[in-house]
């Protein structure tokens, strides 16, 4: 899939419409993405009950690629479990950064696929990666974990790739 | 703006098809689509002359400077003094000690600051510079205020991205040691009134850097009518090699400046006990320098030189004006950066589309623009955006290369309609 196609699928429908934009009351998760580079900024905030995602949602700026990769996260993780959601953080990873060939190797992107382009450019893997870091680092913290709630969010600042 | 116009403003006197042929890599196509390079101001091209003696260079003159007495380093000493001498003409530079050869110009205002900075700025001082300062004219002040508890001034700026004369005059009080300053800014493409800006300066007695970076490719600079005491600017912006800079420095605050770097090359006598430094320029060029780089820099400016500095001025001015005319015609594109003085720099912005989706679309249609803070993140914190998408020209740029621009503008806002 070319870059324009690539930019046509995903801006028509997530971009403009993002899915589950906002911020939850309800939140146990917290986490605070951000590409100093180009000003990508994403707040994800989640509720984990039983290991399991029960809803969440994104708020930020950034540039189309991100919000959409955003988008499309939100809606994709929604009702996993936590260990089958890290493992999809780990297969966008790979398959953004080239290092998973969705053509030939197993893995449970599904439409994600879409952003398989993005290996070609490679300025721009850090945008379609940074919700999925932040996915990553809400999961990873445990202090947030056991407070229950959104008393004490603690911000995680997600680097680049 | 009407058609009439438009076709005064797209003829100026410089045969570009014939510059072009010049340039190689303006021949390369990517996407199938000829290649459309609008980021002159991040780095510009090498022409054929120039590329042609940096081969000469290494396939017939190579060997290290001022150090044997065989052929090779006579002629490639001769190459690399004679380079100083172009730079020094360039800049109608009266003493050729006063041209030091650094890495670029990040390179040039870190030798002021470490040289000149941690010598006589301390505790309580004040450094001036202005709100649009490029990251390299702004972070090695504040390492120096860091080290010596120095601070920095400030000039504002307003929304057309022109310096506030006023407030400059107001910041000087009794503890302003320096002033460092962008001749030209590369996100905004304002070309600063320099030279009243040193006079008022050196009224408070207090010396001016200024950044060249991105003035040189575009403005005539005279440091002697500027009377500037120091002038930094970078080789692969002015059409020659990367990895070469230049710092002008008044000799008589060279004499004053401890070396920035020891090693080889900058001494006249070295003993466990003591060692001597040597006379400037040299003092300041430790180790072997850039030798090809340096006399690339030498054959770039022999070329503009020959083309001639107001002729491509006037080119590159049409330019802007027609793609400011053409870009500010566009419902819901936004110029930032509208000075009076202007170098061929346009930063804009376009309603609800992120400067990298920009970037990342015109790419395909093989325009090259820069998307992103242009290492200016003050700049765009003034403006109110992350970041800019940002077209700059040169000579060798055509009023088709801009066409090719709006067209692409118009085709990224119809995908994001």
């Amino acid at each position: 899939m070319d870059t324009k196609q690539l930019y046509q699928e995903v801006i028509l429908d997530h971009n403009k419409k993002p899915r589950n934009y906002g911020a939850l009351e309800n939140a146990n998760r917290r986490a605070e993405g951000h590409n100093p580079l180009c000003g990508d900024h994403i707040i994800l905030s989640v509720r984990v009950e039983d290991e399991r995602i029960e809803s969440l949602a994104f708020q930020g700026e950034g540039c189309a690629i991100c919000k959409a990769s955003a988008s499309m996260m939100t809606t994709y993780v929604k009702g996993k479990t936590l260990p089958e959601a890290e493992q999809m953080v780990q297969e966008f990873r790979d398959m953004a950064t080239g290092k998973l060939n969705i053509e030939h190797q197993p893995h449970h992107l599904g439409r994600l696929t879409v952003f398989a382009g993005v290996r070609d450019l490679p300025a721009r893997v850090k945008c379609a990666i940074l919700p999925w870091h932040t996915l990553h680092a809400a999961f990873s913290n445990e202090h947030v974990a056991s407070t229950e709630g959104a008393d004490e969010p603690m911000k995680a600042i997600v680097g680049n790739v | 703006m009407s058609t009439h116009v438009l076709h005064v403003a797209q003829h100026t006197d410089l045969d570009v098809e014939r510059i072009r042929a010049d340039f190689p890599i303006l021949q390369r196509r990517f996407n199938d689509k000829p290649l459309v390079y609008l980021d002159n101001a991040a780095s510009s091209q090498m022409p054929k002359p120039v590329i042609d003696r940096l081969v000469r260079y290494q396939t017939q003159e190579h060997a290290n400077v001022h150090r044997a007495v065989h052929h090779l380093s006579e002629i490639a000493t001769a190459g690399y003094e004679g380079a100083r001498r172009k730079v020094q003409q360039f800049l109608n530079v009266g003493d050729e000690r006063e041209i030091i050869f650094t890495r670029g110009t990040t390179e040039s205002i870190n030798l002021v600051m470490h040289g000149y900075g941690r010598a006589f700025i301390g505790a309580g001082d004040e450094i001036i510079l202005s709100a649009m300062e490029h990251h390299s004219n702004i972070v090695p002040w504040q390492m120096l205020c860091q080290e010596k508890g120095a601070k920095l001034r400030v000039i504002p700026m307003n929304d057309n991205g022109e310096l506030l004369l006023d407030d400059y005059q107001n910041l000087f009080n009794e503890r302003t040691r320096f002033v460092s300053i962008a001749h030209v800014s590369n996100a905004l493409g304002t070309i600063n009134p320099v030279r009243e800006m040193i006079a008022i300066a050196h009224s408070h007695g207090v010396p001016v850097l200024l950044d060249g970076a991105q003035a040189v490719p575009h403005v005539l600079v005279d440091v002697q009518a500027l009377d500037c005491d120091f002038y930094a600017f970078s080789g692969h912006k002015l059409y020659g090699p990367t990895g070469i800079g230049i710092l002008y420095g008044k000799a008589a605050l060279l004499e004053k400046m401890q070396p920035y770097q020891g090693g080889g090359d900058m001494i006249l006598s070295v003993t466990f006990e003591r060692t001597t430094y040597n006379t400037i320029p040299y003092k300041f060029e430790a180790g072997t320098p850039p030798i090809a780089a340096a006399i690339g820099l030498g054959a770039a400016i022999d070329y503009v030189t020959e083309i001639g500095l107001d002729r491509i001025a006037a080119h590159e001015n049409a330019l802007l004006n027609y793609a400011t005319a053409q870009l500010s015609a566009l419902p819901g594109v936004r110029l930032i950066g509208t000075a009076h003085h202007k170098a061929a720099v346009l930063s804009f912005e376009i309603d609800g589309i992120h400067p990298h989706d920009i970037g990342t679309i015109l790419n395909e249609d093989g325009i090259a623009i820069r998307a992103g803070h242009h290492c200016a993140q003050p700049v765009m914190q003034r403006f109110g955006v992350p970041a800019t998408a940002r077209a700059s020209f040169a000579f060798y740029n055509t009023f088709n290369e801009v066409d090719a621009l709006v067209a692409g503008i118009k085709n990224v806002q119809q995908m994001f309609s």
